[in-house]
């Protein structure tokens, strides 16, 4: 079953406060995931992956082209949906694991990964039994899940990420680097997670510069080239 | 516009040769934080009184929809009718929380008035509903009875939250609701205020200079620049990847800490 489909993805950059200054990143992109499937972005730093991923999830507004997401019983086009319909995609289909941890400076980390989970309805003690048994299995110690994650080290911060991405068992799941900071243990355990979803029937996008992880996980990889006409 | 709770068309006001608000359209719908977001002067304020009635506009309309579904136009309601709802469907949370507090009157007291005005008698109820909200804004029960003026200005903010969201409001209007206040103290208020407004699914216009703020509440926003909505769509889009040159320069001038 076809999860994830873009077709034609175009986006340029144009820089008002440069004279207008014009940085054309993708042309054209097309994109199939199907359910159970993950699929590696590649191509050299700058050729516009991490790009693509924020176009998929809404925070790009793409130029053209048309990206649809299985929501339920239909498909949702990203680039063109109402902003509320977007925000109820997210909630329920569509995750997403940024590079960075961004969130209300005092929460915990245990409520912070339960959240996705409670927004879509999970009871708040149950949702947080989820999120103890999440961050346990990404080795975050107790003491650290009862502390807001704005002092954790740059690994700790991701796993909360990672946890907080993987809770809600979103259908489709978009990973952004989600290994770059890990040891080698946790990375196997995000691995793991990676073949877990897909097992389940989740469709994945995800950039990994790790071969390993590229390797273990993705069954198909799709080279993004630098735009020809980037400066 | 079908199920919004409030829909403003075509608004326009102008103060002598300044025009507050020029041809602005928005909407919101139950359970949503919309932010507005703009520097001193682009209208923001202005547009939050007018959507929640306190100021008249020249032109353009405000509906709003009633707990019975019934349209109303905002400002052609009975005074007395637009004072009900302002105590009972909507809240409004202040800057300063002097402007609605009534600083000579208990913290108890300032919880339990809205309830009073509503209709409710029953002193114990009304008493046990304040000890309710002052725990749930994190203010200690034991200070039920104290005077407004021994709190500091972040407990007043809480105060003001809990006297607001005591009647179940649908809809609150906050301007600028954490500002004056202390990094810290913001930092909690946040987290009350979106916890809070999650769980019990409130609607929120929420005027802001902070984008910072805007991206952890609101799903979202309106960019506002000399009266005029000149970017308006999903937070994280806009502030991600905006498109206006105003709102370019508006993203790029945040510090980061």
């Amino acid at each position: 079953m076809m999860m994830l489909e873009a077709r034609g993805i175009a986006k340029t950059f144009v820089l008002h406060l440069q004279g207008g200054t014009r940085i054309p990143v993708l042309d054209g992109v097309d994109l199939q995931v199907r359910a159970g499937e993950c699929v590696a972005l590649s191509g050299p730093s700058g050729a516009g992956k991490s790009t693509l991923m924020r176009s998929l999830y809404g925070s790009y507004r793409a130029d053209a082209g048309s990206i649809l997401i299985r929501h339920g019983g239909v498909m949702v086009d990203i680039a063109r949906a109402d902003p509320r319909l977007v925000l109820r995609v997210r909630r329920d289909s569509l995750g997403y694991v940024s590079q960075f941890l961004r969130v209300v400076p005092r929460v915990p980390a245990l409520d912070v990964v339960a959240e996705p989970a409670v927004a879509r309805g999970v009871p708040l003690d149950q949702a947080r039994r989820a999120a103890a048994a999440l961050l346990d299995r990404l080795n975050i110690p107790h003491r650290l899940q009862a502390l807001p994650p704005a002092t954790f080290s740059g690994g700790e911060q991701q796993r909360v990420n990672l946890a907080r991405g993987f809770i809600a068992g979103h259908p489709v799941l978009l990973l952004d680097e989600p290994t770059a900071t890990l040891d080698d243990a946790n990375r196997d355990i995000v691995i793991g997670l990676i073949r877990e979803a897909t097992r389940r029937g989740a469709a994945v996008v995800g950039i990994f510069h790790d071969a390993a992880v590229r390797g273990a996980v993705a069954r198909r990889t799709l080279n993004v080239q630098p735009h020809r006409d980037a400066a | 516009m079908s199920d919004a709770l409030l829909s403003a068309r075509g608004l326009g006001l102008t103060f002598g040769p300044i025009t507050a608000l020029d041809e602005v359209h928005a909407d919101l719908w139950p359970g949503e934080v919309l932010a507005v977001v703009g520097e001193s002067g682009s209208g923001k304020t202005t547009l939050l009184n007018v959507l929640s009635g306190r100021m008249a506009p020249d032109a353009g309309t405000v509906w709003y929809r009633d707990p019975a579904r019934h349209l109303h136009d905002l400002h052609a309601m009975p005074a007395p009718q637009l004072r009900a709802l302002h105590r009972s469907d909507w809240g409004f949370v202040h800057q300063n929380p002097r402007d609605s507090l009534r600083m000579r009157v208990s913290a108890g007291g300032n919880v339990g008035e809205r309830l009073m005005a509503q209709g409710i008698r029953h002193y114990g109820d009304i008493r046990a509903a304040a000890q309710d909200w002052l725990a749930q804004v994190e203010i200690d029960p034991a200070r039920i009875d104290d005077l407004p003026h021994t709190f500091s200005g972040g407990m007043l903010q809480r105060l003001q939250i809990a006297r607001t969201l005591v009647t179940h409001p649908r809809l609150v209007f906050m301007d600028e609701p954490t500002g004056g206040l202390d990094v810290s103290v913001q930092a909690r208020l946040l987290d009350l205020i979106r916890t809070l407004v999650t769980r019990l699914g409130i609607a929120v216009v929420l005027v802001t200079h902070d984008i910072a703020v805007a991206r952890l509440l609101a799903g979202r926003l309106l960019v506002m620049q000399g009266g005029r909505v000149i970017e308006s769509g999903l937070t994280d889009q806009v502030l991600d990847d905006p498109q206006h040159p105003y709102t370019q320069l508006l993203v790029s001038s945040v510090l980061s800490a």
